[in-house]
């Protein structure tokens, strides 16, 4: 495995060395960089023009500025980065090192969110292959993929920030607008679980319900203005969470992932007990927003290390699955745990900004506020162009892992498992998943680099200062350095994840090693 | 639980099975060649026609209403010429009471209008993404057929190459070139044709490599027939399902490629339009004047799907584990 991941590194290494050297070449011959200044009517336009040659080494061949660069971004291995300078004299290793952080945050954020959206509904609309829920997806899939993200981008800031913004100070959920929710997410549930007409009409009597009553409470009490969860929404939250992942795994048969996944619920229920007042302090000095900060990737650890502790301890022979399960308890629970801190902050961060849904920038610039409120004010400016990056990705994953679970479905195996008397849940959840998400896998890596370019176009609409910003003006000006430096950045994040999903590949596929 | 758990259901038909009830249509004694079916399963797929209508009458309003190059159309007014903002510019479509107007899509902020702009912008669209398409399809079969028959420096380049295009993404390659040849749409079209062919070139060699080691490729060499005419004649006949439907989604992610470079401003420049251009001006207009961002997306928006959905009736009619009905 090691040689294996040794050649993937030497081989990735090489094919970034020639993309860099391709990019650069297109990218110092793509226009004029001088052609501003030819324009211009400066008096001292002559000055300004050899002032630039020579800071850009225009002078130079193409191979000695290419070497040049070449040069300063060896420095990297060495601890002195050096991605040379833009066309106004700035370091591009600052600009890269501001715009980077952003920008992988949204696409991997947005990545994670379409598989695990896209597979599961993929995976749904396999099994209800030719049902009403089938063909809603496959409707859907088919606009988003024929969706331009850009377009989609302006409508979401118009109506998912701007009216929305309009509506939060005073606005009410009106009755029909409850009842028409309820009916249609009630009708989505039931087409998603199907089985007989009564089951169907069960199901749906029951999410209507529910849902009619959530909202009526969430209306009533002003939930989106101040909304409260609080420990024992927590706690019915990670039992809720505890028993669905046992049913998504092993079913309640299997005593030992049972044990595993509800000693980790617990686990997260005492421990996020404990630590919740330490967690909602009020942090105000900006000096302590890192120490903030390692606190909560410790409990994530934490977290984590205790759960695989737990299934370990416990999972007896099934041990591989029960640390799978109570990871997975483990993580989700640290989730709603962080979504529970970030709401508990939310009248307090409304009182502030009282429109919440920014359309512009990465973060509200000169914010001088406590620690939850830059967290929720990064949430909240991340929210729109995740939705847009996410939605366009989502299709391809529904169709992917629609087609390959509907394949799988189709063998020998499955059958064979059905007629031994396994249950339908059973079959799906361990002997036809795993073998479907293999293809999944090569495919995050093609649909890596789709989401860079679709960041680089969300970026633009929502006006952050990213990487995309930075190859956007760095092209236009025919200024290599910072789209390079935008080169560097995403083509490294796109081998890392070529490489894990190889090393996924292997994991889900054990025919494959070395 | 779904139909295909149920044990009473009878098993599906063999491969052979079908074949035989599929060529000899029962009830005439007709047969039918490979093409036939194809064609009739495709013909019989509903939303891969009621697309393909509709993409028919998209390309035609947009090529006939304000002419092409120097054929003049049937609509009077062009994409360039400026007159008085009537009414603030609003459309004067109306669907009850019918009427068309002097300016069914509105006109911009300078008095152009609106209508001739979204048609010169689908033909340049249009234009783009079947040059994209044809160019990619050509060179991704060849590639991909070279690769997977002759294995060899071939193949290993065209995956170097395809390893290439996972860390440089295509859009950030389209708008390198775009920049570069923007002002000069045929130009452009090419370059992005030449970058757009990876994707096909692996699954056309894919196909090849499990083709070239069936039977009738060997009887074929065993008589001596020379490698290149084997490719023709027998290799790539049998990839056509793959080749054809590829090509369409080719297209499709031309269109929404082309756009998006025009929005980021690379792509097709002005005085000459394309719909990605026209969203990118008309971006901030949505609360004032929102026919002018509407409709250049609807147009998009419409093209690709069209053209996804024919794709996918393509898919199912090439499929042979398709039935007639």
């Amino acid at each position: 495995m090691f040689k294996y991941i040794a050649k993937r590194i030497g081989q990735s290494a090489l094919i970034l060395l020639l993309g860099s050297l391709l990019l650069y070449v297109l990218v110092i011959n793509a226009g004029d960089p001088l052609e501003d200044l030819r324009e211009s009517n400066d008096p001292n336009r002559e000055n300004l023009i050899r002032q630039r040659s020579a800071n850009m080494g225009l002078d130079l061949p193409w191979y000695v500025r290419y070497l040049t660069w070449l040069r300063g971004v060896g420095g990297c291995f060495v601890g002195r980065c050096d991605l040379g300078t833009s066309r106004d004299g700035q370091a591009v290793t600052g600009l890269v090192a501001q715009a980077a952080g952003a920008t992988l945050r949204l696409v991997i954020i947005a990545t994670i969110a379409a598989i695990v959206i896209g597979i599961t509904l993929g995976i749904v609309s396999a099994v209800r292959q030719y049902s009403a829920f089938d063909y809603g997806v496959t409707l859907m899939a088919f606009v988003f993929f024929s969706l331009p993200v850009f377009w989609f981008a302006v409508l979401l800031k118009h109506y998912a920030a701007i009216q929305f913004n309009d509506w939060l100070p005073n606005g009410r959920i009106s009755l029909p607008t409850i009842l028409i929710t309820a009916g249609i997410l009630g009708l989505i549930l039931a087409a998603a679980l199907g089985g007989s007409w009564r089951r169907r009409l069960v199901t749906f009597a029951v999410m209507f319900v529910s849902v009619t009553g959530i909202l009526f409470y969430m209306d009533q009490v002003e939930w989106l203005r101040r909304p409260a969860v609080g420990l024992p929404v927590y706690i019915l939250a990670v039992i809720g969470l505890g028993i669905l992942v046992i049913v998504m795994t092993s079913g309640f048969q299997n005593p030992r992932v049972r044990n595993a996944v509800g000693a980790t619920a617990l686990i997260a229920i005492i421990g996020y007990a404990v630590v919740r007042p330490t967690l909602m302090t009020e942090r105000t000095d900006p000096e302590t927003f890192s120490t903030a900060n390692w606190i909560l990737f410790g409990c994530l650890f934490a977290a984590v290390l205790l759960a695989i502790l737990a299934g370990q301890l416990l999972g007896g022979f099934s041990r591989r699955q029960a640390t799978s399960a109570s990871v997975t308890t483990a993580l989700f629970a640290s989730v709603l745990a962080f979504t529970d801190l970030m709401l508990s902050h939310w009248s307090g961060y409304l009182a502030v900004m009282p429109r919440p849904i920014p359309t512009i920038a990465a973060e509200t610039p000169n914010f001088y506020s406590t620690y939850w409120n830059h967290m929720i004010d990064t949430a909240t400016h991340l929210i729109l162009p995740t939705v847009a990056l996410t939605a366009i990705s989502i299709a391809a994953y529904t169709r992917y892992t629609r087609a390959s679970m509907l394949d799988v479905l189709n063998q020998d195996y499955i059958r064979t498992a059905r007629s031994k008397g396994i249950a339908e849940r059973k079959v799906i959840t361990r002997h036809a998943l795993r073998n479907s998400l293999i293809p999944i896998a090569t495919i995050v890596a093609f649909d890596f680099a789709g989401l860079i370019g679709g960041a680089v176009i969300t970026e633009t609409v929502f006006g952050w200062q990213g990487m995309g910003d930075l190859f956007r003006v760095g092209l236009n000006n025919v200024d290599p350095a910072p789209v390079m430096g935008f080169f560097l950045v995403t083509a490294t994040a796109a081998v890392l994840m070529n490489l894990l999903a190889d090393l996924v590949y292997a994991i889900l596929d054990p025919r494959i090693t070395g | 639980m779904s139909d295909n758990t149920n044990p009473t259901q009878p098993v599906q038909p063999e491969a052979d099975q079908y074949s035989v009830e599929d060529v000899i249509d029962q009830t005439t004694d007709k047969s039918y060649s490979q093409g036939q079916l194809v064609l009739r399963r495709f013909l019989r797929h509903k939303a891969a026609m009621v697309a393909l209508i509709t993409l028919i009458l998209i390309i035609i309003l947009a090529f006939t209403s304000i002419g092409y190059g120097p054929i003049p159309g049937w609509w009077d007014k062009d994409y360039l010429t400026t007159s008085t903002v009537q009414n603030g510019g609003a459309p004067t479509l109306s669907l009850w009471p019918f009427q068309i107007g002097e300016h069914p899509f509105g006109q911009d902020t300078i008095g152009k209008d609106y209508f001739a702009m979204v048609m010169r912008g689908t033909q340049v669209s249009l234009f783009i993404a079947f040059t994209v398409g044809i160019i990619a399809t050509f060179l991704g079969t060849a590639i991909g057929a070279i690769a997977g028959y002759y294995r060899g420096i071939t193949e290993s380049l065209l995956m170097r190459v395809t390893d290439l295009f996972i860390i440089i993404p295509a859009l950030v390659l389209a708008a390198v070139f775009g920049r570069t040849f923007g002002s000069n749409v045929p130009m452009l079209a090419v370059m992005l044709g030449v970058i757009s062919w990876t994707g096909l070139a692996r699954l056309v060699r894919g196909e090849v490599l499990s083709l070239r080691e069936r039977e009738f490729v060997a009887a074929a060499r065993a008589i001596g027939t020379p490698s290149p005419t084997i490719i023709r004649r027998h290799v790539l006949p049998n990839a056509l399902g793959t080749i054809v439907v590829n090509a369409t989604l080719l297209i499709s992610s031309a269109i929404l490629t082309e756009t998006a470079i025009s929005f980021l401003g690379f792509g097709v420049r002005a005085p000459d339009t394309s719909l990605g251009l026209l969203i990118q001006t008309y971006q901030n207009a949505l609360t004032t004047r929102p026919w002018l961002f509407w409709w250049p997306g609807i147009f998009i928006l419409g093209i690709a799907l069209c053209v996804n959905f024919i794709g996918d009736g393509l898919r199912d009619a090439f499929d042979p584990r398709q039935s007639m009905d």
